[in-house]
């Protein structure tokens, strides 16, 4: 464990040291998630558990026509892939927010901010670490997603980067964002229930959105209002090697959105951390 | 501690190069000529863009559809004007027509390319034609609706199979004669010899089977079923078949089951169902065998196999009814 280097009379910081803070905060995040091996099988489980089981019994059901990026016909576990994928990062983001708010009620979180840098400056390195572990668990299951002849264009795994660092920063500062208003761990729960759920389901991950239309539009006008419907057909497209604009602009807003929302709210000379007691219901 | 990071990081480059393994090639410059049934059109496609560039009216009910040995003309059969038409591939249009009995549906042309044998559906019989002189030699009396039709490597077999009498009728070409009758499962349409004349495949669409007969013997010597899981047996009926010219690999059109089974020819199981669109029937390799497309009737379009990668890239739309295929280089 590097620990944060302070250094009391300049005024700035030099680039060393913001990169040793990074340094530091990625790795003790990436420790935590190796050495959590059921925190990682539990990852990769949730989505497969979709794919064998879900998608088995779904795919005569949900005859799909072409729409883009796909270029003919798929089944219906090939099209649930890139919606799995943002659920991965979905779950990874208001996991790592879970972690926060554990840290804070443990005390390791005044640890962190009290290191001389900016705030912000933390906030992001911890967002990155968040997206950093959200990527290991993306790229295994789409390793596993390989064997079960889910297998986008090779291209598509190098192209499906940038997409799932943009989406994966968004949920990790949405998830960052929530955290800062919870005050209990035990009120987490709440947070699947209000937010995982409606979020997931509520979106093109498990359905296009055409079919949407057929049976509600209000739905699908939900649907189209929800980041996450975005961040799915974000990873959708570039693992195909297509940038879809829309989903980028809403994406790249969102995150940009969540973390101004996230570094406010963790202030704690005006945001939502010292609203109430600690321990008071919300 | 930052070297182990740094570490750490280059392993993720590494893996995910070693994921990134290169561009699909681009398709040589092919022509595939499609007949779409209903529309009473052939749709052109260019198989180095797989785009259409061109639809050509025909006659009524266009189904049969061959490229001529030299490329430069393609048979069509329209079966309610009853009578094959010739497109020319120069000046894309139809030119010329042949005679053929009632209602032809599907043909086999002989390997040099001279004389045409054409099932018609509705006469029970196979009308010969004679390519360069325009006329009609003789016909042949078979089983009833007669469909498929192959001619063996060596040209001395013609095997047509009647839908209705359930049969695979081998015809001596040098006699014109029927000299065995083979009896298969429901409605067989289409016969694919291998190469090496070692077997033929011929497909019952109602008996959702492919028999396997020993042309020597002319007799049944295996079947292959399918089963797709989540479907109805029904749904599952065979129709087109294409061989590799290796002989290795079979490739069957499912029919409504929306699926082109791979068969390994040697084991004679399927290996992989592959999803294509409504109601496939026919295929064609191009002349490399890179690619495999197959006409899929409901959904009108066309549906492009990898041949070595074993998967679908792309469907592209044509007119109503896309019935048959052939590929040729322009």
């Amino acid at each position: 464990m590097s620990t944060v280097v302070t250094t009391p009379v300049r005024s700035g910081f030099s680039f060393a040291e913001y990169l040793t803070c990074l340094n530091g905060i990625v790795w003790r995040e990436a420790l935590r998630f190796l050495h959590q091996r059921e925190r990682f099988i539990s990852a990769l489980v949730r989505p497969l558990v979709w794919l064998f089981i879900f998608a088995a019994g779904f795919r005569q059901i949900l005859g799909l026509s072409i729409i883009p990026p796909y270029e003919t016909y798929i089944l219906y576990e090939v099209y649930i892939a890139p919606g799995l994928m943002a659920m991965i990062q979905l779950f990874n983001g208001m996991q790592s927010s879970l972690s926060m708010v554990y840290d804070r009620e443990m005390g390791n979180m005044r640890t962190l901010l009290v290191s001389p840098l900016p705030r912000w400056f933390l906030l992001s390195c911890k967002l990155m670490a968040g997206t950093a572990v959200s990527l290991l668990q993306v790229y295994a299951f789409l390793l596993i997603a390989w064997f079960w002849d889910i297998a986008p264009p090779p291209s598509g795994y190098l192209t499906v980067l940038p997409a799932l660092i943009l989406s994966g920063l968004m949920l990790g500062a949405l998830g960052m964002l929530i955290s800062s208003g919870i005050k209990q761990l035990e009120n987490f729960a709440g947070v699947m229930n209000f937010v995982i759920f409606p979020m997931f389901f509520a979106s093109s991950a498990l359905y296009p959105l055409w079919r949407i239309l057929e049976s509600s539009p209000l739905l699908y006008y939900v649907c189209q209002f929800n980041p996450f419907t975005h961040a799915v057909e974000l990873i959708r497209f570039a693992l195909y090697g297509q940038v879809n604009w829309t989903s980028l602009a809403v994406v790249g807003g969102c995150t940009i959105a969540f973390m101004v929302g996230a570094i406010t709210a963790y202030d704690p000379s005006r945001g939502l951390i010292r609203r109430g007691p600690a321990g008071g219901e919300a | 501690m930052k070297t182990d990071g740094l570490r750490m990081w280059d392993r993720c480059l590494l893996l995910g190069m070693t994921a990134w393994l290169g561009m699909a090639t681009p398709a040589a410059a092919y022509i595939a000529y499609v007949s779409n049934e209903k529309s009473n059109t052939v749709t052109v496609i260019d198989t180095s863009s797989w785009t259409v560039t061109k639809t050509i009216k025909v006659g009524q009910r266009p189904r049969g559809i061959e490229f001529t040995r030299d490329g430069k003309f393609v048979f069509v059969a329209v079966g309610d004007d009853d009578s094959i038409q010739v497109i020319d591939v120069a000046k894309q249009e139809v030119v010329d027509t042949l005679p053929s009995g009632p209602d032809p549906e599907l043909f086999a042309l002989d390997a040099e390319g001279k004389i045409l044998y054409v099932a018609n559906e509705n006469d029970n019989t196979v009308t010969i034609i004679d390519v360069e002189k325009r006329t009609r030699l003789g016909e042949i009396q078979v089983g009833v609706e007669p469909e498929g039709m192959a001619i063996s490597p060596d040209g001395k077999t013609l095997i047509n199979t009647s839908e209705t009498t359930n049969m695979a009728h081998f015809i001596d070409t040098a006699t014109r004669q029927i000299v065995a009758n083979v009896l298969v499962d429901a409605r067989p349409r289409f016969v694919e010899f291998k190469r090496d004349n070692s077997e033929v495949w011929i497909s019952s669409e109602i008996g959702g089977t492919v028999s396997i007969i020993d042309p020597a013997k002319r007799t049944v010597i295996d079947k292959i079923t399918f089963n797709i899981p989540g479907l109805r047996s029904e749904a599952i009926q065979p129709v087109g078949i294409s061989m590799t010219k290796d002989g290795k690999t079979a490739f069957i059109a499912l029919g409504p089951a929306n699926r082109v089974a791979v068969v390994d020819t040697a084991t004679r199981k399927v290996t992989k169902y592959l999803l294509v669109g409504q109601r496939v029937w026919h295929l064609a390799f191009t002349p490399d065998e890179k690619y495999l497309m197959v006409t899929n009737g409901v959904s009108n379009d066309v549906s492009v196999i990898d041949v070595a990668a074993q998967k679908v890239i792309k469907t592209i739309q044509v007119g109503e009814l896309p019935w048959g295929i052939t590929i040729a280089a322009p």
